[in-house]
């Protein structure tokens, strides 16, 4: 047992790090609202091997476990990069193209509650395939076939998306126990995000303290505002902790109950990205109720997640499914 | 990375829970809490047994007694000893946890000799004397004093939330043997024997009625210098020792106790019935549980991960703040679940008819005082925002 990266690991980190820095700084991303989601991003993200990295290599793809898409998929949260990633990464071994990136594809699982007669499909406009996980399996909806206006005002502004009237039935590609495993990667792989916000927004915060003087002196000081802090921390800690020990037992189911690890890693990943990016907001005070600072994109893009794959309740109902066996 | 046990790791581990699957219903049920003298002999005992088997001081290392396992076997160790629902480390805490760490860090080769095989034997009782009333969680703000005079150390003060005073051989000690300098660097680390006259003990009755804690009255106590663990005046630096031997492990037993409880407590919510359903058909109930156990969970899951930092490293990091802090949390949160499950049950602190509720009761009112011992939540977080996220100091 080591439970720590690799060397191996930490390049992988630094690299895709490298990658999302330089292409999504914050400075910048005024500029991505405009046109927040292309075809070329898609081929950029495919080309880090952001999609295909858990392929085998005879099938295009870079041959690398769990564990190391969940470091990946940290990176990406940390700089809430746009576009349907998650889907991409669950999906690349469904759907033929997504790994070298010439196919744009996302997911809808119906469970989630929507308004009658209306379906709010991300990046809807620019899909190639919409694969569908109904109650009795899998479809794949060509993106052609799909429908709809734009929202006006998404809430997140790098989170298109398309409302639906007629989503059409597709063509039946999977039964249930394939819906069952691409839930389970998807969900990890959010929790994977999750856990790169909820990294973020206690950095940001820090940062943004420490720098904020009031009554003659940086509000980091005050006891209010640290533990504050503090309590960030501890759950980027918890939520780290949790989905690599989830990503490891999805790569190696002897040593743990996979299911129960990745409804665990969800629930805690889900509530410390939603906790840090509000108390990110609370901390920059005034200057976290405008447009122009960071914390309200984490917020919202972590509203998206939370409405992609399933609540955090219902990741505890899994849980407390599996509570007998850890 | 990866989580995997290694052979030899499962090795340790079937031929533990082999052992402990016979010695642990043998030793029976603690005594009644209130009886010092059997739950001495049901502590000490069981000490002894663990002694005689080899597993005793499982991380302490083998030159003193210890297993000297390495961090997955204890890791290991800590899983079978909850899962078995071994006994409570109980009056060997202090030595076991605590002051035989210290003398293993600090300790002369004489006060090695003396203590560590006694204590590893279950032979001597150990406790704390550092709390005073008017020094908590501002602990070098101590006031008892020893004055040096001749081959002894003359102490004088008042120290509280002294546990297992009443049953103690020996005390270990905090005094201000310098007055004169800022308050962390007059303080001294002593070893004092119960039994010198001039001690006086008075038990402290806590919220849960009966007590581990008493105050303790020290009046011209003469502790011989000998008795001086490490450099005088440098009793601070080595109050912190502790806390690097237990190598971040220091709360893996309780968190996966966590896990254990709460699939225990699923048990008990599958048998509640009421109005032809169960208290388990609840969804509020269910996803509460679930909540809890995923937190349980990640804890967990930090605790291999600092581990797995201490052996890359050779330290545990400071990161052992994080882990107390949410732990000590959430295990408020799990036995207050325990207790509202047992509903009516739980406003008895005697176990009834066979059911655990007096158990879940009472854990769940001692799950107050760790958020308060040994560093309170307030304070780890004061440590966590200046020493990891480097935000200034408040002035203390």
């Amino acid at each position: 047992m080591e439970f720590q990266f690799t060397e191996d690991q930490t390049a992988l980190q630094e690299g895709i790090r490298s990658f999302c820095e330089g292409r999504f700084p914050f400075d910048g991303i005024a500029e991505l609202e405009k046109a927040p989601f292309s075809k070329e991003l898609w081929a950029e993200l495919a080309e880090m091997g952001v999609f295909g990295l858990r392929l085998p290599e005879d099938q295009g793809g870079v041959g690398l476990g769990m564990a190391d898409a969940a470091i990946v998929f940290a990176e990406l949260g940390r700089r809430v990069v746009p576009g349907p990633t998650v889907w991409g990464a669950a999906l690349a071994s469904v759907i033929d193209g997504v790994a070298s990136g010439e196919v744009v594809v996302s997911g809808l699982d119906t469970r989630l509650a929507s308004p009658a007669g209306m379906t709010l499909v991300d990046y809807g406009d620019q899909l190639d395939v919409l694969v569908v996980l109904r109650s009795d399996g899998v479809y794949r909806v060509e993106g052609s076939a799909l429908s709809g206006e734009l929202v006006e005002e998404p809430l997140d502004p790098l989170t298109p998306m398309l409302a639906v009237t007629d989503l059409p039935q597709g063509e039946k590609i999977g039964d249930n126990d394939l819906a069952h495993q691409i839930r389970v990667e998807a969900t990890l792989l959010a929790s994977a995000f999750f856990l790169g916000m909820a990294e973020s927004t206690v950095e940001y915060a820090v940062a943004y303290a420490k720098g904020r003087e009031q009554f003659d002196r940086p509000i980091a000081g005050f006891q209010a505002i640290k533990h504050i802090a503090a309590d960030m921390y501890v759950k980027q800690e918890m939520a780290r902790a949790a989905v690599y020990a989830a990503a490891c037992t999805f790569d190696d189911p002897e040593i743990g109950n996979p299911i129960r690890a990745i409804a665990s890693a969800r629930v805690v990943a889900g509530e410390a990205a939603m906790h840090n990016a509000r108390k990110c907001v609370q901390i920059y005070g005034g200057m976290g109720f405008t447009w122009e600072m960071p914390p309200h994109y984490y917020l919202k893009r972590t509203f998206v997640l939370e409405n992609t794959l399933g609540t955090g309740e219902f990741a505890s109902e899994i849980v407390a499914r599996h509570i007998d066996a850890a | 990375m990866d989580l995997r046990y290694s052979d030899a790791d499962e090795k340790f581990r079937r031929e533990l829970r082999s052992w402990l699957d016979q010695e642990v219903p043998k030793h029976g049920a603690p005594p009644p809490r209130s009886d010092w003298d059997a739950r001495r002999d049901y502590d000490m005992g069981w000490q002894k047994k663990l002694f005689e088997a080899g597993y005793a001081g499982v991380n302490w290392p083998s030159e003193y007694g210890g297993r000297g396992a390495t961090l997955t076997e204890e890791l290991v160790y800590y899983e079978e000893y909850a899962r078995a629902k071994a006994p409570y480390v109980g009056m060997n805490f202090v030595g076991l946890r605590h002051g035989g760490p210290t003398v293993i860090a600090e300790g002369t080769e004489l006060q090695k000799q003396t203590h560590l095989p006694k204590i590893l034997r279950g032979d001597e009782v150990w406790c704390q004397g550092f709390s005073e009333p008017s020094a908590g969680s501002d602990l070098a703000a101590l006031k008892t004093t020893a004055i040096r005079d001749g081959d002894h150390y003359v102490v004088n003060g008042q120290k509280t939330w002294t546990s297992f005073a009443q049953k103690a051989d020996f005390c270990e000690l905090l005094v201000r043997t310098n007055p004169e300098v800022p308050k962390h660097g007059g303080i001294s680390w002593v070893i004092m024997p119960m039994d010198l006259p001039g001690i006086s003990i008075s038990p402290i009755d806590t919220i849960r009625g009966e007590s581990d804690f008493a105050e303790m009255f020290l009046e011209d106590v003469r502790v011989p210098v000998e008795h001086l663990v490490g450099e005088e005046n440098d009793g601070w630096r080595i109050t912190n020792v502790t806390l690097r031997f237990e190598r971040g492990s220091a709360w893996a037993q309780d968190i996966y106790e966590l896990k254990e409880f709460l699939s225990d407590m699923a048990e008990v919510a599958r048998n509640i019935t009421s109005d032809g359903a169960t208290a388990w058909d609840d969804i509020g109930l269910r996803r509460e549980a679930g909540h809890l156990a995923a937190e349980a969970d990640s804890l967990w899951a930090l605790m291999k991960w600092q581990l797995g930092e201490v052996a890359r490293t050779g330290m545990p990091g400071i990161g052992g703040s994080a882990l107390k802090l949410a732990f000590t949390e959430l295990n408020q949160r799990v036995y207050e679940f325990g207790t509202r499950l047992m509903g009516r049950m739980g406003l008895s602190r005697t176990d009834l008819a066979g059911h655990r509720n007096g158990y879940t009761v009472d854990t769940f009112l001692n799950t107050l005082s760790l958020t308060i011992a040994a560093g309170s939540s307030q304070v780890q977080r004061n440590i966590i925002s200046e020493r990891i996220l480097g935000m200034p100091k408040e002035k203390r």
